[in-house]
């Protein structure tokens, strides 16, 4: 991206003035050279957003940003009903709550390195990845709602899990207000077979140990000890969610005539949030989070019984599931003004600083665990949410590298066998059922995940706490 | 040879179709969005699953017909390699010809999640053929 039209606040938060339909400022937090790394798409985005009716304080664009469809992928933009406010399905994204929840094990490094390569092999077979795949249950109609409405905690109550699991799960597994009525039927045929599916692309479950500790205290509160395992889990809402995300695509793109809304592109396809459409999108999209809470946790009791036959001595114990793909309800201060909004983050996670009332009793002293995942190959973070992000971005963070080449280049670049062959000479076990997907997916493929933490942590939006470093690496 | 291509994307992938008719184009997106999860001629055009869509506007009923694409990939598991295309007005008519997924024979790179809004083009080119394009999430 050009510098053009930037003005630079510090060295990691940049502000474009409102100009034409924008109504608040874009706020870009980036380093220089991630700024220049942007495409110029990015900025085109996000002052798109920021012209969208309702956006209160400014369009945000995290360290991580890049060219989405509708609103940037690492983008945060809060809505006001109160002032024609409008809800997004874009502004979520088709993967509805996909995010990361990661699980410690009780064991070090060395417990699983002793018998990585059957832990690895028994994961492979035991958790349903990529194009094609089935889960193992499939649900009736009734079961379904029960399911869209019920989330986590309906997976808990049928025995995939425990009641601890939810209270470290956001929302407590649970999101209020679904509407499963809302979902179509291809919605729920997309679902049908593929509960407790990991899915392709960037989604992966990971075995990783702690390499290195940030901040001591907050990383023994998180539970987080240099040498010792851990296992993250990223996925989302499956096919429901990407159906959803069709669904309410195409019938806000339709509608968005009737509500005299100006689009600058019709990719920005919006409802006011008090219209029935926006209604039922917001119904529809808390089903969806739901299904993903629910598919979640089901891989993870999945995940469970494979350390059980091979790790005996695990104790496979939640530290945090957090979504980077969403729309929530949330009250933030505005100009002085506490304001009930809705808040979309894509590609963005929330980030509650320390004492928020929604974080977990014993997590609250030290914010929110922020889960941030790398590509294969790559470290992971976790991060903490700071007080200092309520004012610079509504609380909210990074969620991942962000790619920095198309999959088309990637495979260029590299081949699948020849990838999984180096990583295993590092000690880093792949199991995937295509090649091409683990070309696609390649590590060099995404920008430098530290540098987007680190920009992260010193624009004050997050703390690091750990990083993890893979050791198995599961994929679609 | 198809007329179809790819194009670059940050996150997702763009597919693009060109044809003499509005119907060919349609058809060959088809075909690159196959390209997106597989190589269209490891999959065998051996059974047609009938698609029909209806929407009024051209680019929409173009994101449509994708999306059908897509919906018949995951709930019957298959991929499509040939795909004869009728549209007429606000409707369209098709056979997606294909066989159920074989992961060792397709080696599915990526599932396709939907078509979006983003590149969303239907149109006649200044030499007469036609173009329909978007970006795919994946």
């Amino acid at each position: 991206m050009d510098l053009q039209g930037l003005r630079r606040e510090s060295d990691y938060r940049w502000v474009i003035e409102p100009e034409g339909r924008m109504r608040v400022p874009a706020v870009l937090y980036a380093d220089e050279a991630l700024i220049r790394d942007m495409d110029e798409k990015v900025r085109q985005q996000i002052c798109n957003v920021a012209a969208l009716p309702g956006i209160v304080g400014a369009a945000y664009a995290m360290p991580d940003a890049h060219w989405g469809y509708g609103f940037p992928i690492g983008g945060v933009a809060a809505f006001d009903a109160e002032q024609g406010g409008v809800v997004s399905a874009g502004g979520v994204g088709f993967d509805i709550s996909c995010g990361v929840r990661t699980l410690l094990t009780g064991c070090t490094r060395e417990d699983i390195v002793a018998v990585q390569e059957q832990l690895a092999h028994e994961l492979s077979r035991a958790i349903p990845a990529g194009v094609g795949s089935t889960g193992r249950l499939h649900l009736s109609h009734d079961e379904m709602d029960a399911m869209l409405t019920g989330g986590a905690r309906w997976a808990v109550v049928r025995g995939y899990g425990t009641e601890a699991d939810l209270e470290h799960i956001e929302e407590r597994g649970c999101i209020a207000h679904a509407k499963p009525a809302a979902i179509s039927q291809r919605a729920r045929q997309r679902q049908r077979d593929e509960m407790g599916t990991l899915g392709s692309g960037n989604h992966y479950l990971e075995v990783q140990w702690v390499a290195e500790v940030f901040e001591p205290s907050a990383a023994a509160a998180f539970g987080l000890e240099r040498g010792h395992a851990v296992v993250s889990i990223h996925c989302g809402s499956r096919g429901l969610g990407h159906q959803v995300g069709t669904d309410y695509l195409r019938d806000m793109a339709l509608e968005a005539p009737s509500f005299g809304i100006h689009l600058p592109d019709r990719e920005l396809a919006c409802a006011p949030l008090r219209s029935d459409l926006g209604q039922r999108y917001l119904g529809a999209m808390r089903a969806a989070v739901n299904c993903a809470l629910a598919n979640r946790q089901i891989l993870t009791h999945l995940c469970r019984e494979s350390f059980r036959r091979i790790v005996p001595r695990a104790d496979l114990r939640l530290l945090y599931d957090v979504s980077h793909n969403i729309c929530k309800e949330e009250e933030h201060e505005i100009a002085g003004r506490l304001c009930r909004l809705h808040v979309h983050r894509k590609g963005a996670t929330r980030a509650f600083g320390p004492d928020h009332p929604d974080v977990p009793d014993s997590l609250r002293a030290f914010g929110q665990p922020v889960l941030i995942g790398g590509s294969m190959g790559t470290a992971s973070y976790v991060l903490a949410g700071a007080a200092t992000g309520e004012s610079l971005s509504l609380s909210s963070a990074c969620h991942g590298a962000g790619r920095s080449m198309s999959r088309h280049q990637a495979t260029r670049q590299w081949h699948g066998r020849q990838l999984v062959d180096e990583l295993a000479a590092r000690g880093i076990l792949i199991r995937s059922p295509s090649l091409r997907g683990v070309a696609e997916e390649a590590p060099g493929a995404y920008k430098d995940v530290e540098r987007v933490v680190d920009v992260a942590e010193r624009a004050g939006l997050a703390r690091k706490v750990a990083r993890l470093e893979p050791l198995i690496c599961v994929k679609g | 040879m198809g007329d179809w291509e790819h194009f670059a994307h940050g996150a997702d992938i763009g597919i693009r179709g060109r044809g003499a008719t509005l119907d060919e184009a349609f058809a060959q997106a088809g075909t690159a969005l196959t390209a997106v999860v597989t190589d269209p001629a490891w999959v065998r055009p051996a059974e047609a699953v009938r698609i029909e869509c209806r929407v009024a506007d051209p680019e929409l009923l173009f994101c449509e017909w994708l999306n059908s694409i897509v919906f018949n990939m995951a709930t019957r598991r298959m991929l499509f390699s040939r795909f004869d295309v009728r549209l007429s007005g606000d409707r369209l008519e098709a056979e997606a010809w294909g066989e159920p997924v074989d992961v060792p024979r397709h080696a599915p790179a990526v599932e396709v999640k939907g078509a979006t809004l983003t590149e969303l083009a239907v149109r006649q080119e200044p030499d007469g053929r036609w173009l329909a394009q978007c970006v795919l999430d994946v």
